[in-house]
Parts: C-alpha cells; sequence; structure tokens
C-alpha cells in the first residue's frame, strides 16, 4: 500500500500542484517583477527600479486607507469571533432545532461577495432613503455598513469552526470544574476558552487576513465614496492600477506592500495565539 | 525510481510550457504596407480579427455584422464586449495575451497616451482616404494612431408633452436663466402637475458621467474659447460659478431629495423620463433607444445652457471619444485583415446599414458614406446644425485621467448632500487643483 501511494503520488499531486503553479507561483512572481516595472500589459514591461515604490509611498491616499482598514479590521475581528463565539456556545446546548439554526447562520457565507454588497446597498439604502439619507454620503456609514456586511458574512463560517472546537472538549474536564465549585464564568474562562485556543487561532487568523483583504464588498458596497473614505487597501491598489495612466506599476508596488503587510501581521497573530494553546 | 523522476520531470516541463504562453509575444513585426485593395468580394485572407468592442448597447449588432462579413469574405471575425466601465481594464488583460485584439479603441489624447506603443500608422490607408474630414483622425504626431468611427451629440432631452402640459413650449427656453425659471416653475408646481422638472441626477457609478464628465465639458470648453486653447496643463476654472449653477439647478429641482443622489443609477434616471416623471433629462443621441417609448412626437432636445457666451446660438455638445485603433503588435496578415474589415464596414452597403440605421446602431459615421439617420435624436441635432447654431465641442478627452474624474464626481455627490460652499470649494480644488496635479502625473 505504502509502496503504491509513493509510486504514485506524481499522478495525485500532478494536477493540483500544476495548478497552483499556474495560478499562483508563476503571477505572485510576475507580479513581484513587475512591481519594479513600467507596463500597460503584463508581458510587456520595461524595469524602471524602486520608483513604483516611491511613488506608493508618497501616495496619502494609500496610507489613508491602511488606517481605514485597520480600523476595519480590528472592530470586525472582535465582533466576528465575539458573536461567532456565542453563537456557538448556544447551539451546542441542546437548544431545540440547533440544525436548522446552524445551516442559517452559515448560508450567508455562500453568496459571493459582490453580490452581497449590493444587495446589502439597496437594504441600507432603502432603509436610510426614509430619512432622506444615503449610503455613500457619510464615511460613518459606509463604515459600519461594511462591518454588518462582512459580520453577516463571516459569523457562520467562523461559527461552524468553532462548534466543532466545542464539541471537542472532554466533558469530563467541565464536569470536573463544576464538582469543585467553579461557577459558569469561571469554567468558561478556565476550561472551554484555554481549550479553545486552536480553532481562536484559526478564526482569528481568518477574521484578521479578511479584514485586510477585504475588496468586493467594499467595491460594489461604497466603491470608496466619499471621497474615498471608505476604501480600503485593496480596492486602493484596484483603483491605482486603473484609474491613471502609466500608474498600473505603482499599484503592483502597493500590491507588494500589502502583501509583505498581510503576511507579516498573520505571523504575528499566529505567534501570539498559538504562545497561548494548551495540550489536552 | 527513474519512471518517477520522469514523471515529475514531465509535470515540470508542462508548467513550464504552459506558464511561458503568457510570456511570448515579442511585438515589433510590421506589415510591409499599409495601402489595402480594399472591400468585400476577395478571396479568403489568411488574416482574422479581433474586435474588442466599447459599446455594450451595440454588441449584438456587431456581432451580426462580424458574421456577415465571414460569409462573405470567409475572413474570421469575433467580436467581444467589455462589460459597462471595464474596458480599459479588460483591454488591459486581453492586450497580453497571444491572441490580442487587433482593432480596439482609445477615447482621445489621453487614452492614447496610454496605448500608443500599440496603435498602427494607418495614415494613408484607404480607410483613412474615406474620412469626412481630417478632423475626426487622432493623431500622435506624424503617426494617424487613431479614428473615430462615431459622432455623438449630447444635450437635454425634453419630454415636450410634458412641458407643454407645464405651460411651456421649447421656443421659451433659449438661455440658462429661461431654463431655471421653467425648472423652479415646475418644482413649485410639482404637486399639482404630478412631474419634475429634471429626472434624478444620479450619482452612482452607471450615471454620474452624465456629470463628471459631460457636464464638466462646458467650463472647460467655454474656458478653452475664451483663451483660443485646446487643451491646458492648468486649468482656470474660469466658469466654475455657472457649472455650479447648473448643477444647482439639476439637484434641487429633480425627482428625489439632492441627499439621495449618490445612490440613484443611470436606469432609475431613463425610468423616470420614460414613465413621465420628469420633462429634462440629460443624454445623448446614443440614448434613443431608452427613451423612444416616450413617443417621437413628444422629444425634443435642448442645448445645454450655463450662463455663458452667446446663448441665443449655442448648439448641442457634439463630438466623439470613440476611435478605432489596430494593434501594431498583431501579424502583417491580421493587421491587413483588420483594416479590410473597417474599410468594409464604412463603405459597404451592408456595413453602413449596420452603422447608421437607427434599427442597428443609428451612429453618424465621419465617413463620408454616412447614410441619413432614422435615429430622431440625431436628426433633431442635424436640425441644430442646420440652423447655424455653434456646437460645443467634446474638450473631455482632454481631461487629466479617469482619477481627475473621479475625484471630481465623488466632490458633486458630497456637495449635493449638503449644499455648502465649503463642500464647493471641494468641488472647485477638484476642478482646478486636480487637473494640474494629474496633469503633472
Amino acid at each position: 500500500m505504502e509502496k503504491s501511494i509513493k509510486r504514485y503520488f506524481p499522478i495525485f499531486l500532478g494536477p493540483t500542484f500544476l495548478a497552483f503553479i499556474i495560478g499562483f507561483i508563476v503571477p505572485f512572481l510576475m507580479g513581484l517583477y513587475l512591481s519594479l516595472c513600467d507596463f500597460r500589459t503584463v508581458t510587456d514591461a520595461k524595469f524602471v527600479g524602486f520608483s513604483n515604490f516611491a511613488k506608493a509611498f508618497q501616495d496619502a491616499e494609500f496610507l489613508h486607507a491602511f488606517l481605514f482598514t485597520s480600523a476595519f479590521t480590528v472592530v470586525t475581528v472582535v465582533l466576528i469571533n465575539v458573536i461567532a463565539f456565542a453563537v456557538a456556545m448556544v447551539l451546542t446546548q441542546n437548544v431545540p432545532g440547533t440544525n436548522i439554526f446552524r445551516t442559517t447562520f452559515f448560508m450567508p457565507n455562500l453568496i459571493g461577495g459582490i453580490v452581497l454588497g449590493y444587495i446589502w446597498q439597496l437594504i441600507f439604502n432603502g432603509i436610510l432613503a426614509r430619512y432622506d439619507l444615503a449610503l455613500k454620503i457619510s464615511a460613518k456609514y459606509g463604515f459600519w455598513g461594511l462591518v454588518i456586511v462582512l459580520c453577516w458574512q463571516q459569523i457562520g463560517y467562523m461559527m461552524i469552526i468553532y462548534i466543532a472546537g466545542l464539541q471537542s472538549i472532554p466533558g469530563d474536564l467541565n464536569e470536573a470544574a463544576e464538582i469543585d465549585g467553579a461557577g459558569a464564568w469561571q469554567r468558561l474562562w478556565n476550561v472551554t476558552i484555554p481549550n479553545m485556543m486552536p480553532s481562536i487561532t484559526i478564526c482569528t487568523f481568518l477574521t484578521l487576513t479578511n479584514g485586510f483583504k477585504l475588496f468586493d464588498q467594499n467595491l460594489s458596497l461604497t466603491a470608496g465614496e466619499p471621497m474615498k473614505q471608505t476604501e480600503g487597501l485593496a480596492l486602493n491598489i484596484f483603483n491605482t492600477f486603473y484609474a491613471r495612466v502609466g500608474y498600473q506599476g505603482v499599484g503592483q508596488a502597493k500590491a507588494v506592500v500589502f502583501f509583505i503587510l498581510v503576511v507579516g501581521l498573520g505571523l504575528l497573530q499566529l505567534r501570539m495565539t498559538r504562545s497561548k494553546e494548551v495540550q489536552q | 525510481m527513474k519512471k518517477r523522476l520522469l514523471t515529475l520531470v514531465l509535470c515540470g516541463v508542462m508548467a513550464l510550457s504552459l506558464a511561458a504562453c503568457g510570456g511570448g509575444n515579442s511585438g515589433g513585426s510590421q506589415p510591409a504596407d499599409s495601402g489595402n485593395s480594399g472591400s468585400g468580394g476577395a478571396p479568403a485572407a489568411s488574416g482574422s480579427v479581433y474586435y474588442l468592442n466599447f459599446k455594450p448597447e451595440q454588441d449584438g449588432d456587431w456581432q451580426e455584422l462580424a458574421k456577415l462579413y465571414t460569409q462573405e469574405t470567409g475572413v474570421e471575425v469575433k467580436v467581444q464586449t467589455a462589460a459597462s466601465g471595464q474596458y480599459e481594464a479588460t483591454l488591459m488583460s486581453e492586450m497580453a495575451k497571444t491572441e490580442a485584439p487587433t482593432l480596439f479603441q482609445v477615447n482621445g489624447p489621453v487614452g492614447l497616451a496610454n496605448w500608443k506603443d500599440y496603435c498602427y500608422d494607418m495614415s494613408g490607408s484607404a480607410l483613412a482616404g474615406e474620412l469626412a474630414s481630417d478632423d475626426f483622425a487622432l493623431m500622435d504626431g506624424s503617426s494617424m494612431s487613431g479614428i473615430a468611427y462615431v459622432i455623438e451629440t449630447y444635450g437635454i432631452i425634453v419630454n415636450t408633452k410634458l412641458l407643454g402640459d407645464a405651460g411651456y413650449t421649447m421656443d421659451d427656453i433659449k438661455s440658462f436663466a429661461d431654463l431655471k425659471k421653467v425648472a423652479e416653475d415646475i418644482t413649485a408646481r410639482s404637486g399639482e402637475l404630478g412631474f419634475a422638472a429634471f429626472t434624478s441626477a444620479g450619482m452612482d457609478g452607471s450615471s454620474d458621467w452624465r456629470f463628471k464628465t459631460h457636464l464638466a465639458n462646458l467650463p472647460i470648453y467655454f474656458e478653452y474659447e475664451a483663451d483660443g486653447i485646446g487643451d491646458t496643463e492648468a486649468i482656470k476654472g474660469t466658469y466654475l460659478d455657472n457649472y455650479r449653477q447648473i448643477w444647482d439647478l439639476y439637484i434641487n429641482n429633480c425627482t428625489c431629495a439632492p441627499t439621495l443622489l449618490s445612490a440613484k443609477t443611470g436606469d432609475d434616471s431613463v425610468a423616470e423620463f420614460v414613465t413621465e416623471q420628469a420633462v429634462f433629462y440629460q443624454n445623448g443621441t446614443w440614448a434613443y433607444g431608452d427613451v423612444a417609448d416616450v413617443g417621437e412626437e413628444n422629444l425634443g432636445m435642448l442645448p445645454i445652457y450655463i450662463g455663458v457666451g452667446d446663448e441665443a446660438n449655442q448648439g448641442l455638445c457634439t463630438g466623439t471619444e470613440n476611435y478605432w485603433c489596430v494593434n501594431k503588435n498583431a501579424s502583417p496578415e491580421d493587421i491587413q485583415a483588420t483594416l479590410d474589415f473597417m474599410y468594409w464596414c464604412v463603405t459597404s452597403d451592408t456595413g453602413l446599414e449596420y452603422l447608421c440605421s437607427g434599427d442597428h446602431m443609428g451612429f453618424v459615421i465621419p465617413f463620408k458614406g454616412n447614410l441619413e439617420s432614422s435615429n430622431l435624436l440625431v436628426n433633431i441635432a442635424n436640425d441644430y446644425v442646420a440652423k447655424g447654431t455653434t456646437s460645443i465641442k467634446w474638450c473631455f478627452p482632454t481631461m487629466p485621467s479617469e482619477e481627475w474624474k473621479n475625484v471630481l464626481g465623488s466632490a458633486l455627490t458630497a456637495y449635493a448632500a449638503d449644499q455648502t460652499d465649503a463642500n464647493w470649494e471641494t468641488v472647485r480644488q477638484a476642478f482646478v487643483d486636480n487637473w494640474a496635479a494629474e496633469k503633472s502625473k
């Protein structure tokens, strides 16, 4: 058995590996190279060195987008994880109809971001129109609108991960704590949460990177209005790429900076939460 | 062990060869001669045509025309249309392919700056010889990089029946002051009349170009005229107050509260006009298909008066931002096939029928073969010219960048929601300061 796995692994691994190279590695390397180029189309580029990066860092809008995205990420990471955790707790308590609730909460995650953005735009504008207001006239509406959309989309997904985590905690731990006289809060803080750290690591990582990578919802819900005040990093990169003659390279440079930023933050977060994980 | 190695190597080779597909395109291949023998009937040439079309509303017609051309000549023509507002993005990715478009379009000098290294010099071609005037060629130095293929006109489309219901005729509006008087009177009586003066000046992406680009053309045009120039590195904003006047008039006399405009779409505007909720709708000849339901006898067009210059003789805004360009990096056979196809489109009966007839694209084309149009709005535009009015040129192809338009659009939206001097100052900055900033980038 093992021998045949050894013999045939390229057949099973090959196609996926190939797709990974074509769909990820090659574009990534091309992207790195293009960030140092002046180009119109990606196959016809002229090397110009680091001038694109200089332009990217001089761009005040890029900095604003960074601050907006950071604020957005902090808010959504906290909200999504706390709410998803709470919902998971409730739905592991043998409430009637648990499965229906789980399925329903998970469903928004199956809809694409662009569609969600437009649908929620209609909903928000429909409500705001009653007060003669619209989503795109204030950055505050845009910001909280995006928070609501992302929460609505992701809470269900994180909830499933948390439910799996909760179910894997051995029941005797809680029972023992109860017999020792621990109250509900004490059990939550000292038994459940320490045992949930692997799930928390995963969910924090996903929400953190999703917050930074926010694009579809941003594009379709607010498109950065008003006056680019709700423009996140990914949207800023997209707009830089297309809005000005000869700025494709600068957009690409921003994308490289963005990549380093997200990878750096992601690794930092993994290191921090991993260290809190306990062995059962 | 050996076999395994072989498999791995093969996998690697496959990956590399696929990756390399994207990297070809050495460029620089030049056809021998740009002159061509032209029209149809010739035996199948070896080249083929790939047209990346800009106008979604004409996609169906182009597809049919391409099929007819293939039937007639055997030359394969592929037409693909970019989604509305996505032309530049689509072009950028299509151009990177081995099978790149042989025929594409730019919107004028600014668009050409982006693509000039890809534009084949069409001077001396049979198509260039068909142009009614050399003004419709887009030159890059001495190279004829683009050729306009449609002339369009915009103004304020009027529902004359509703205007009559309000007690006015088209002749009552001869200046900005008249327009303002009529619009504000309609607004004052809108409860009793049951309609508003203007359709919503929607600032959603599907409609904001009517104001950040087309309406903004007027102050730019009048400034260019006053200064005797055709482009500038630093705009002064001489007529910005007039821009504000007309924008105020649009947003405060329309079907909805000005705070709601950021959410209104192009479709909203069309719907309001067609269902008789408003009298005035700023748009152009290309929108005839949308508004035809109002009925020919009820449609009129007014110049966009902003209170500058000789208003008695002001005409509609006429020009083009659609220039055909041929991809210089295509193979010589494909370039020849493309030039032949373009020539056929503007000279053969079938081509002209499709381009000019109101049943199809309804274009006015700047070529000698242009047919009389059955597009009512085009005929109205022709009447204005026949009356001796001065058409407003399209100066917006000289706008510095998409970025400039987008920033101006955002500023206009913010001002509409809260009409303070401070917010208009933001519009002024977006118009004047950002012009210089974007031009220098």
